[in-house]
């Protein structure tokens, strides 16, 4: 044996660099979902001996056990599950192969235990879906995927399962792969894959199958063990939220917490939530050593410079990168309680290292989890999910749950019961309908307005006009940017002082990460609103080009800018003269290649009080329009 | 270029940090229960990680059924000692008086007496709202499904069908007076992750767990240590020296020895993973009835 000593140690020292993925497995219940895990984990563990085997003596294969092996026995866990005969509740497994360690949630597919699902998956960072390829893309597949990419998972592998069963048919498996695919574009889903295999008979499971050589892919293990997990986290933005504070002695002041994302390094300038005092990272202290940075999700303890006053639930962050501060956000959230959603209840929240209560203060919507389609209710029951408006009692520090899970994730817990009765992710914003109000009214009061020794009078004098907002509504090819263009051109050689904006120079650099989702397109006409006002203040005329599709959106727009110093002209062109003028975009709109495009899917409402109204075939006349109008108005020349 | 990546064993371990902390922060009287185990000896470990440079802010309790192995006493002593670690000694001072043991009144009776009775009486005693344990998930099937933060009601059971869920690494620390929550913070490990965290911490175990010729007698199948003279006569008298060590350990006549020659933590390995059995078939309490562990969690045992 003394011989085998080394080697074991060498196994023992590869095995310590292993990284760790944790996946979670979703599928219905005669769907095959524990013959796979079995088999994953029975059949890795004739691959782990091998490879202790082989590092003793020469490789020697481990006899396999017949097939008939009833792998989804070796899964057999509570009594109740035994009675029943199905899984009830999540329940960890865990494996190892020679490149990695794997923790596998096992959850349920049947509909009244979508806690469970969501339980098991919040730290996953890929999903098994399984799809039984008699019967393809069914409800629960999408329920299953909807649940995924609620929860953030990145990778998604769908397993099309028992090929066995269907003559390992290319066309059935390219058929399920096409419907799936058609669905999945509609969620947020960066990475998905496919997979034809038998859990049952091994088929692509741990070795890729000679029965689907039209199937050129890796195998299910094979892809478990090389997907690249380690770029997920979020290693950009510093959250460090203090989850205990350390004082052994006099000396020694150390704030310990498991960094939530980014990087802390030794010398680093922080700022701590929410006194938004400053100061330094003096030492990083562990057990083992000091450390010069600490990252995701490492457990340390931090020294500052200076001693401030510090408890748990505060957050160091870099002065340059802040989370929100606030005490009203949106959030999707998934009701976990037997007991109903009762809008008058206080409930404690808890967010990373932070405790306090909240109150719901309005359902937006439930989520069909089936149809994806959005209902409108009261309130929540066990398992239902949708959006709500949630307001705290003291600020939380937070991100949207999309960039970040750590900063992002809270759960609610019942009062009385002190139940978890439900989770929710933070949304990346406001929906356009609170556009205005929320984002802007609620730290009003503590900003402190700057006061200019330049009065209104003196720069409308100077410049020779007024510094206020004309902005042109219409569709997209309507033909409004080469107004807005000309309308540039003219104030300018006319000794005017104007900057235009639209939506290719906004998108570009200031709004990059927006998309065009309607929430995303309000969120961009909120921050065009807030370059007017500030334009605007300082005498600047803006001339203001998007297509702004609703009377909603406009009038919030007008009331950031201020309503007397909005001027809003409609660029009247038909979605047909549109078509014709830019058709590109219209084309993939109507493949069902781009979404949200007003006029084709999204509703583009006319302006019911637009100053002017312009004819776009006759560009001459409606640029004499306007300078005429500005004129009138004295915008510009102001004499 | 720096790395931003953990190994899996050092994300367990900051893990286990954070979940310990976690409870530091959020109970008035948490304890962690100590069982001189391998597991409890890399739990203490992770603790004192977690508080370093300062002392755990919370004491250990171990619950001595008078029937441990010498050698766990041994040691419990010297690290105590030698740690200076806040270490409570609980017994069923009535069962051991009654002369309660499982020679005498099977290991049923001795493990609901000396085991289950004498921990529930331990953390009633003390109030403690919150109890470390070291239990693994890999370990046994009914612990697959449970919980980091597992909540007990107030007389200290454990209900699988109803447990709260558990998100992120969000944990819901909120308990009524009486109730409390049983806390796993290595809940992820594998035996194998607690064999290679002993070899890289350098962590001090038990001795029994090393391969060494010892006088065992073989009952039903199971090779019992003669550990003291309380084992009957005519057991005794059967014993037979053999190179053997324990995989888990517990009561000595409860906890059978396999025969090995492992006297390092590779060999150990080595054996292990190249051995089938799970590692709790040699407690014999296990056999007693079936799905008896989920039994026992249910009545507060872990």
């Amino acid at each position: 044996m003394a011989t085998n000593n080394l080697n074991i140690q060498e196994f023992l020292d590869q095995d310590q660099k292993k990284d760790l993925l944790r996946l979670l497995t979703a599928g219905s219940v005669d769907d095959g979902k524990s013959t796979l895990i079995g088999r994953l984990m029975f059949d890795s563990k004739m691959l782990y001996e091998d490879q202790l085997a082989a590092l003793e003596r020469d490789s020697k294969r481990v006899g396999h056990a017949g097939e008939d092996i009833d792998y989804a026995l070796l899964l057999d866990g509570l009594k109740a599950e035994r009675e029943q005969g199905i899984t009830i509740d999540v329940a960890y497994r865990y494996f190892s192969t020679a490149k990695r360690k794997f923790i596998i949630a096992d959850t349920p597919g049947h509909e009244q235990y979508t806690r469970n699902m969501i339980t098991g998956g919040s730290t996953a960072n890929l999903a098994i879906i399984l799809i039984d390829a008699r019967y393809g893309v069914i409800t629960q597949t999408k329920r299953h995927t909807f649940l995924a990419s609620l929860l953030g998972i990145k990778h998604v592998v769908v397993a099309v399962n028992k090929m066995d069963l269907v003559d390992f048919s290319q066309n059935i498996y390219e058929d399920i792969k096409r419907d799936y695919k058609a669905f999945v574009t509609q969620l947020d889903i960066p990475d998905v894959r496919f997979i034809p295999i038998s859990a049952l008979k091994g088929d692509n499971v741990v070795e890729s199958s000679e029965r689907m050589p039209w199937y050129h892919g890796v195998s299910m293990l094979e892809f478990l063990e090389t997907v690249h997990i380690s770029s997920d986290r979020n290693f950009t933005d510093l959250r460090y939220p203090v989850q205990y504070v350390l004082r052994p002695d006099i000396g020694f002041r150390g704030f310990s917490a498991a960094v939530a994302s980014g990087i802390i390094s030794k010398g680093d300038e922080v700022m701590v939530m929410p006194s938004l005092k400053k100061s330094k990272v003096k030492s990083i202290v562990t057990y083992d050593k000091e450390l010069d940075y600490a990252f995701p999700p490492q457990s340390v303890t931090v020294t500052l410079e200076d001693e401030i006053d510090i408890s748990r639930g505060d957050m160091l962050v870099h002065l340059d990168n802040l989370p929100r501060m606030e005490r009203q956000f949106e959030a999707m959230l998934v009701w976990m309680d037997e007991t109903k959603m009762n809008l008058s209840t206080q409930f404690y929240i808890k967010h990373a290292s932070n405790s306090t209560k909240a109150r719901i203060d309005e359902v937006k919507y439930k989520v069909d989890v089936n149809s994806l389609e959005k209902q409108k209710v009261e309130n929540f029951s066990l398992n239902e999910i949708g959006r709500v408006v949630l307001t705290t009692t003291k600020p939380l520090f937070f991100d949207p749950y999309k960039k970040n899970k750590q900063t992002g994730s809270f759960v609610l817990i019942d009062p009385v019961t002190h139940n978890t009765c439900a989770v929710g992710m933070i949304i990346d914003r406001l929906s356009s309908k609170n556009l205005p109000s929320r984002i802007s009214d609620v730290d009003k009061g503590k900003i402190a307005l700057g006061k200019s020794l330049i009065r209104k009078k003196e720069r409308q004098h100077k410049y020779n006009q007024k510094g206020e907002t004309i902005w042109i509504t219409g569709l997209h090819g309507s033909g409004k940017n080469e107004l807005a263009f000309s309308l540039e051109n003219k104030l300018f050689k006319s000794g005017a002082a104007t900057v235009l904006i639209d939506g290719s120079s906004v998108r570009s650099g200031l709004n990059r990460e927006l998309d065009f989702t309607p929430a995303d397109r309000a969120e961009n006409l909120r921050r065009v609103a807030h370059i007017c006002k500030l334009l605007n203040d300082q005498g600047i005329i803006t001339i203001c080009s998007f297509i702004s599709r609703n009377n909603s959106l406009r009038q919030q727009i007008a009331e950031i800018i201020g309503k007397d110093r909005f001027h809003l002209f409609y660029m009247n062109a038909s979605l047909e003269y549109c078509k014709n003028n830019k058709p590109e975009l219209y084309i993939l709109a109507e493949n069902g290649e781009v979404e949200n495009l007003p006029g084709i899917d999204l509703e583009y409402q006319e302006p019911k009080n637009a100053q002017l109204i312009f004819n776009p075939k006759d560009n001459e006349n409606n640029l004499d329009q306007i300078l005429d109008y500005l004129s009138k108005n004295k915008i510009f020349p102001n004499k | 270029m720096k790395e931003y990546s953990l190994t899996n064993l050092r994300e367990l371990e900051a893990e286990a940090i954070h979940i310990i902390r976690e409870v530091a922060a959020e109970f008035e009287n948490p304890v962690m229960l100590y069982s001189i185990g391998k597991d409890s000896s890399v739990m203490v470990r992770l603790a004192e990680k977690a508080f370093y440079p300062g002392k755990v802010p919370f004491p250990l309790m171990h619950i001595d059924s008078k029937w441990k192995f010498n050698e766990m006493i041994d040691f419990r002593e010297k690290y105590a000692k030698e740690k200076g670690w806040d270490l409570i000694v609980h017994y069923n001072k009535e069962g051991f008086e009654g002369g309660v043991g499982p020679f005498t009144h099977g290991s049923k009776v001795h493990t609901d007496v000396m085991k289950t009775q004498a921990l529930l009486a331990g953390l009633d005693k003390y109030k403690f709202d919150a109890a470390f344990g070291g239990a693994r998930r890999d370990e046994e099937k009914s612990r697959a499904k449970e919980r980091i933060f597992s909540f007990r009601d107030k007389f200290h059971q454990w209900d699988p069908k109803n447990q709260r869920p558990e998100l992120w690494n969000i944990y819901n620390a909120r308990v009524q007076k009486g109730e409390s929550i049983r806390v796993f913070p290595i809940s992820n490990w594998t035996e194998l992750d607690i064999w290679q965290y002993i070899r890289l911490e350098n962590i001090p175990i038990v001795p029994l767990y090393f391969a060494k010729e010892r006088p065992v007698v073989n009952m039903d199948g199971s090779l019992i240590l003669v550990d003291d003279e309380r084992m009957p006569k005519e057991l005794r008298d059967k014993a037979e020296m053999r190179m053997v060590r324990f995989r888990t350990l517990g009561c000595y006549p409860l906890t059978g020895a396999v025969e090995s020659d492992a006297d390092t933590i590779e060999k150990i390995v080595e054996e292990m993973m190249t051995v089938t059995v799970s590692e709790r078939t040699t407690r014999v309490i296990d056999f007693d009835q079936e799905a008896s562990m989920e039994q026992k969690k249910r009545e507060g045992y872990f």
